[in-house]
């Protein structure tokens, strides 16, 4: 089984990608979980066809800790397996915590077991590496790759590098590897070329470019990926690329994030500042 | 009369405790660690944690606990505490010198989200850890399950650091001793001796926490499980975790790592218990019983007999350990009593599963993951002829006036329970000894000149 995790900055569009990818792999007949460890617990929306989910942390918290693993486990789009951690609301609690907890208690309950027979776990999380708890998907012996998604606007780009430098600290220890970029377009100008450039600079590769299109937000509203909405859109092609990139994926790097003045000249170089 | 505003009235509670039956993860895992030889408790968080966890051990076993802290300041919990562990570890190794330094999470460093793996491999970087020389760690968050799951994940840290897998098996038995005092370690040792096998005991905290007095002080006694010896764990011919509660975690990471099959025992209390465990030892090593366990067995079968009189039908209220709990309950039926209240404050349905089990057959029994202020109402809703359980029950004892039998832990006003063993037929002897002495003084006491028995 490969654990992904899917990281970058918030509203970048890491859910949406996740999921179309995670489309795209179920309907090439891989068996995928995902993982939400967002507390908006909307990770697995497109594929479950709505917020049908009870968290992992409300049914802790209603339940006590003797939970059955099919009370936090739901089936959706070709038979993905859908969890979402959820989470404290806004400005309360320690949404940090609740990913440990949650994380913690899949494996207990057996998640992960060989029994599963799954190809694929995908961790979709929550914006920056804010704090200890938001790495716990990259710990040593949790997600292998790390996937960064990021646009050509710079607090994307600026993200993505600080996301790059929590990945180096756990790459010493453990064996978390950086499998790329994934550009989700904002139709910054020269935005491929310089994600590219960008890529290329902390070592590692622009696994895809996703263009933008309204489809997207057009399935979204709909509870759907665009794989299952519009399958014979060319928006459903992309991401079906995207999905088939990372299956064949050979590249793991630990990154060499950048320091913030190659950041920024990068940005001028290839930016709208030009 | 301390507890004397316990209502007899029972209403259902769902976010409130009230003298809880349990204690923190850490001490689990402190006394865990302590079974290993010259190995260094580091508790990763702040001070007060570590002061705590460590007297809570010495006034159990009146002797001095070893231990270190990371002690973080208001800095290192926003910074998160990688500095200070990899220091500690540098100055720990250089001042003290174990052989193993045994890293447990605290509330506060378990939330901040403190790796570690990924510290101790920093330090292993930085040179930190001489050679021949472990760091091992546990996460012990006290909000997660009580004592007992922090022990148990500590048993765990040990089978996923030290074991290797030799070519050759071999023939030894893994004998994950659970939550024991030192004497039962001892005596599970002298068993494995009396039937020739090669047991490796662990954690072993006899010759640590019930050290003679020389008047030599030894920072790291001559007890423990070596590290040589936890290494071996990964080859032996197989595993008895003892106590599901304690053992089992780390007995099912041995087997799903280096294929050491295990097997799940209760503690050794009592006579099934103990039979149930020497019985997987012979299946195990093809060893045969010793007539000198087999006569010790025969004992204890005399002595029940010839005491019945005063066991049959006594009611017993208890509270503690589930893996205590549950082959001490199983004893007390065995005897002729009836354990009709029993209390732990670790979670785990398999202790009300086990529970409905043993006392199938006594239909007022209630059993429950809950506290001692249940028990006590339990208590005075219906009277019990012993109370069984650790020092906090003293309360319980007094104001009900109801005989009471240290047992668990802690013991913190009482001496005895670290020097003589519980487990195996001659514990489960002295264990009767002392039902029976707390219920034939109480009959002396209360009973009217004209039948104060003097041969009883």
């Amino acid at each position: 089984m490969r654990k992904v995790a899917i990281y970058g900055k918030g509203g970048i569009g890491k859910s949406t990608t996740t999921q179309n990818t995670v489309a795209g792999l179920a309907e090439m007949g891989k068996k995928v979980m995902v993982v939400g460890c967002d507390p908006k617990a909307d990770s697995t929306r497109l594929l479950l066809g709505g917020l049908a989910q009870k968290t992992v942390l409300d049914t802790l918290r209603e339940e006590g800790e003797d939970i059955e693993l099919n009370e936090i486990v739901k089936l959706g789009f070709k038979d993905t397996v859908c969890v979402e951690s959820g989470g404290p609301e806004p400005g309360v609690g320690c949404a940090g915590r609740g990913i440990i907890t949650s994380i913690n208690l899949l494996e207990q309950l057996g998640a992960y077991g060989d029994d599963k027979k799954l190809d694929y776990a995908f961790y979709d999380v929550l914006g920056d590496v804010v704090c200890g708890g938001f790495a716990m998907p990259i710990r040593d012996g949790k997600a292998e790759e790390i996937y960064i998604v990021v646009s050509g606007e710079m607090m994307a780009m600026y993200a993505a590098n600080n996301i790059c430098k929590g990945i180096v600290k756990y790459a010493d220890a453990g064996g978390v590897r950086l499998g790329g970029l994934i550009c989700n377009s904002r139709k910054v100008d020269n935005e491929e070329s310089m994600i590219g450039e960008f890529a290329k600079r902390l070592g590692t590769q622009m696994i895809y470019f996703v263009p933008r299109d309204n489809m997207v937000q057009k399935a979204e509203i709909n509870r759907k990926t665009v794989i299952d909405y519009e399958p014979s859109h060319v928006q459903a092609d992309h991401y079906r690329n995207l999905s088939r990139a990372i299956d064949q994926n050979k590249m793991f790097v630990v990154p060499k994030p950048l320091a913030i003045e190659e950041l920024e000249k990068l940005l001028i170089d290839f930016g709208i500042a030009n | 009369m301390l507890l004397r505003h316990t209502p007899k009235e029972i209403k259902e509670r769902s976010a409130l405790t009230v003298n809880p039956a349990k204690t923190c993860q850490p001490v689990g895992a402190m006394y865990a660690a302590l079974g290993i030889h010259r190995c260094l408790p580091h508790s990763h968080g702040s001070q007060g944690c570590c002061a705590y966890h460590r007297s809570a051990l010495t006034r159990h076993y009146k002797e001095p606990v070893m231990a270190t802290t990371s002690s973080f300041t208001e800095g290192s919990s926003v910074f998160g505490g990688q500095s200070n562990l990899v220091e500690a570890i540098g100055n720990i190794f250089t001042l003290y010198n174990p052989d193993v330094i045994a890293v447990h999470t605290t509330c506060l460093s378990e939330t901040i989200g403190d790796d570690i793996g990924q510290i101790i491999s920093k330090a292993r970087e930085e040179g930190k850890i001489p050679a021949g020389k472990y760091v091992i760690h546990a996460n012990t968050p006290s909000y997660i399950g009580s004592h007992v799951t922090g022990f148990a994940n500590m048993v765990k840290g040990m089978v996923r650091y030290f074991p290797e897998k030799k070519a050759a098996s071999g023939g030894a038995i893994n004998i994950i001793a659970g939550w024991c005092e030192p004497a039962d370690a001892r005596e599970l040792k002298r068993i494995l001796f009396d039937m020739g096998i090669e047991g490796i005991v662990f954690p072993d905290t006899s010759d640590v926490l019930d050290t003679p007095l020389t008047g030599r002080y030894a920072m790291f006694p001559k007890g423990g499980v070596t590290v040589d010896r936890l290494k071996m764990t990964g080859s032996s011919a197989g595993t008895l975790a003892l106590g599901a509660f304690a053992s089992l975690p780390a007995a099912e990471e041995l087997d799903a790592r280096f294929k050491v099959r295990h097997e799940a025992l209760d503690m050794p209390y009592g006579i099934k218990a103990t039979d149930r465990f020497l019985d997987a030892l012979m299946r195990i090593s093809g060893k045969m019983v010793p007539v000198s366990l087999a006569d010790e067995r025969g004992r204890l079968v005399d002595m029940i007999s010839d005491m019945e009189q005063y066991l049959y039908k006594r009611r017993v209220a208890l509270f503690g350990d589930p893996d205590q709990l549950i082959p001490v309950t199983e004893f007390l039926v065995d005897i002729g009593m009836r354990p009709v209240y029993v209390v732990t404050g670790t979670p785990g349905n398999y202790f009300e599963e086990r529970m409905a089990g043993i006392l199938g057959d006594i239909p007022e029994a209630k059993f429950k993951h809950g506290d001692m202020f249940l028990l006590h109402q339990w208590i005075k809703n219906e009277k019990v002829d012993l109370l069984m359980g650790n020092t906090y029950g003293k309360y319980i004892s007094r104001d009900d006036d109801i005989p009471f039998l240290r047992f668990g832990f802690p013991i913190l006003d009482r001496t005895g329970h670290s020097y003589f063993h519980s487990v195996g037929y001659t514990g489960a002897m002295r264990f009767l000894e002392r039902i029976l002495n707390s219920l034939m003084d109480r009959q002396d006491r209360d009973a009217p000149e004209e039948s104060f028995e003097l041969v009883m």
